[in-house]
């Protein structure tokens, strides 16, 4: 093949229109949400509806794109660079990590209402069909001949909040001191036969292995499995939980840079309107609104729940106590003991 | 006038390898660096304390360990299924020629999550096993399996070529001169795929040791038990604990470096030993 000017004329000619196309598709506003694993469903539906809305309230068309991973990865991505307009994780210390590498200003968390979590979940027991085991609470777990399953905090957002649920439970009971709480969760985690590195992970081990007894999980984690095996599994909700707090926040650094402040935060606020709080609810997340909450009332059991901040400070503290290097998790498996 | 006169036989030369010095430094050279670099920001005492800490040094017997018998177990399997697949020819040998490259391509931890089930107490395989009182799943024979699983193909690829190439005149030569079956094996063969063979292994044992999508599934993840380093690495990152991540990531770095060139070094030597 001879390169001749015409060629070259022609090759030049359609990069332009190329590289036009691209910019062309570029003009419309596009958000990037950076989220945790089981929030896909959710999103999904709540995209369409927030589209919808927009559309209809500015006559502006947009496009939302999802990314989902583990929440300490996907927060490790938007500080490396992933240009997330907003990040939907799974633990306020996730994002306070991209706080501090400044693309978050500090004091997210104030920003919006109710600890910027527009829906939360709780830890909920999942164990085999008629319960076998008998397991109704807490206390339960640590009898002899029960096998629990849960993720490996130190790897999974998911299995911190179960964690700390079982922690809480113990601090709660009468004559509860932080040294009972200590053994209680070293004997419960004794009885972990597998610590798998994500939420879904131990979902399988548990659904589709048939290991364990009973499996630690969120309640809308709980309900997915529910709904995906019907017949073989039970939820039991036990007498005191936590409550998880998924918060949501605009990275500030990327929205100023893209312009897309306004969208983002009207997404965002969206999440708390009866419609974002609708779509919540039907994916087994409790809504914060009042009303919709007594609409879905008989689809979340009665619990009493505390939050990390009533219980262990909040989460900085948390981390650092419960499951930073050597922390009283690691202990938990220090050789020796 | 001296580069005139050092002219080589082949042109092209200075071209490319300046090509190639800029091609490994980009791909392979800055990357690596930039571990070392992060890992300057902790102090000695501190990297000293990350790296001996008894969980991640039982990690590192577990991702030597396991990925050297993973190594071992496909050199001589490997071997086996090269050797049937260039010397013999039978119905259905392209397919299984096909099958040693599924390996390479099936997503890790589809390969793992596949693996796990099988060897599970409750799968095809793992159900008889524990029966017999063998656990394969979540200890450290199941990430065994898992690294034999994605070494495969590294052997087989690295050997049969070799094998295809080696003339049966040879061995026939050998065999008329009075050579036993032994002798045509050990010194003949042998002799000529040993530097092909350890090659196979050695790029069986390096993946094997890098290995994380297929392992951390069937492994368990149980602390001082079955944690590979690479799941450790991934701990400290969740952490944000960048530097502690890449301090393991050195020490693994410097382990396999040396193994792979003591391999390499062995290869050669080999090598010159075959040259007539």
């Amino acid at each position: 093949m001879r390169l001749t000017i015409k060629t070259i004329a022609r090759a030049a000619a359609l990069a332009v229109v190329v590289i036009a196309a691209f910019s062309v598709s570029a003009a419309a506003q596009t958000l990037l949400n950076a989220s945790y694993d089981p929030t896909r469903e959710l999103y999904q539906e709540f995209n369409a509806a927030f589209i919808k809305y927009w559309k209809g309230k500015t006559g502006q068309t947009i496009a939302i794109r999802q990314s989902h991973g583990g929440s300490g990865g996907q927060a490790r991505a938007v500080i490396d660079g992933l240009e997330a307009d907003v990040v939907t994780l799974a633990l306020a210390y996730d994002i306070d990590a991209i706080a501090q590498s400044g693309l978050i200003s500090a004091g997210w968390q104030k920003r919006l209402s109710q600890n910027s979590s527009p829906y939360t979940s709780t830890v909920v027991f999942l164990v085999r069909k008629g319960n076998p085991k008998g397991i109704k609470d807490w206390a339960d777990l640590a009898k002899p001949g029960i096998q629990i399953i849960t993720p490996n905090p130190k790897t999974s957002g998911g299995a911190r909040w179960n964690y700390l649920a079982a922690w809480g439970y113990m601090l709660r009971q009468p004559g509860g001191t932080e040294d009972k709480a200590r053994q209680f969760v070293t004997d419960l985690y004794r009885k972990v036969p597998v610590l798998d590195s994500g939420a879904r992970g131990a979902t399988i081990t548990f659904v589709q292995r048939r290991l364990g007894d009973v499996l630690l999980a969120w309640e809308n984690e709980a309900y997915l499995a529910l709904d995906e095996s019907p017949g073989q599994l039970e939820i039991v909700v036990p007498s005191i939980s936590i409550l998880a707090e998924p918060p949501v926040a605009v990275v500030d650094k990327v929205v100023d840079r893209k312009g897309t402040r306004a969208i983002a935060e009207a997404y965002l606020q969206y999440l708390y309107s009866p419609e974002g709080q609708e779509i919540a609810a039907k994916r087994h997340y409790r809504p914060r609104d009042q009303a919709v909450a007594a609409r879905f009332a008989s689809s979340f059991a009665k619990v009493k729940l505390f939050t990390v901040d009533e219980a262990f400070g909040g989460w900085q503290k948390a981390q650092k106590a419960h499951f930073a290097d050597g922390g009283v998790f690691d202990q938990i498996y220090k050789p020796g003991r | 006038m001296s580069i005139r006169a050092q002219r080589r036989v082949l042109p092209g030369f200075g071209l490319t390898m300046g090509i190639t010095v800029l091609y490994l430094s980009l791909i392979v050279l800055i990357p690596l660096a930039t571990l070392p670099a992060r890992t300057m920001t902790m102090s000695w005492a501190a990297f000293r304390e990350t790296i001996t800490d008894p969980r991640v040094v039982a990690s590192y017997r577990l991702s030597l360990g396991a990925s050297l018998v993973a190594a071992a177990v496909n050199a001589v399997f490997g071997a086996l299924v090269a050797w049937v697949l260039a010397r013999y020819s039978f119905p259905g040998r392209r397919l299984v020629d096909a099958l040693i490259d599924l390996p390479f391509a099936l997503p890790t931890a589809v390969a793992g999550i596949v693996l796990t089930t099988l060897y599970a107490p409750t799968g095809w395989l793992g159900a008889p096993l524990a029966d017999r009182g063998i656990n394969v799943a979540f200890t450290p024979l199941g990430v065994t399996v898992a690294l034999i699983f994605t070494g495969l193909p590294f052997v087989v690829r690295t050997l049969q070529p070799v094998i295809e190439d080696l003339d049966p005149e040879l061995e026939e030569a050998a065999t008329s001169l009075g050579g036993s079956r032994a002798d045509v094996l050990l010194r003949i063969v042998f002799p000529n795929l040993f530097p092909a063979w350890l090659t196979g292994f050695a790029l069986a044992f390096a993946r094997a040791i890098g290995e994380y999508g297929s392992v951390v599934f069937i492994s368990g993840n149980m602390p001082m038990r079955t944690e590979i380093s690479p799941l450790l690495i991934v701990t400290k990152l969740e952490q944000y604990d960048y530097a502690g991540a890449t301090a393991i990531a050195v020490v693994m770095l410097i382990i396999s470096f040396v193994l792979l060139l003591a391999i390499n070094g062995l290869q050669s030597w080999a090598r010159r030993r075959v040259a007539p």
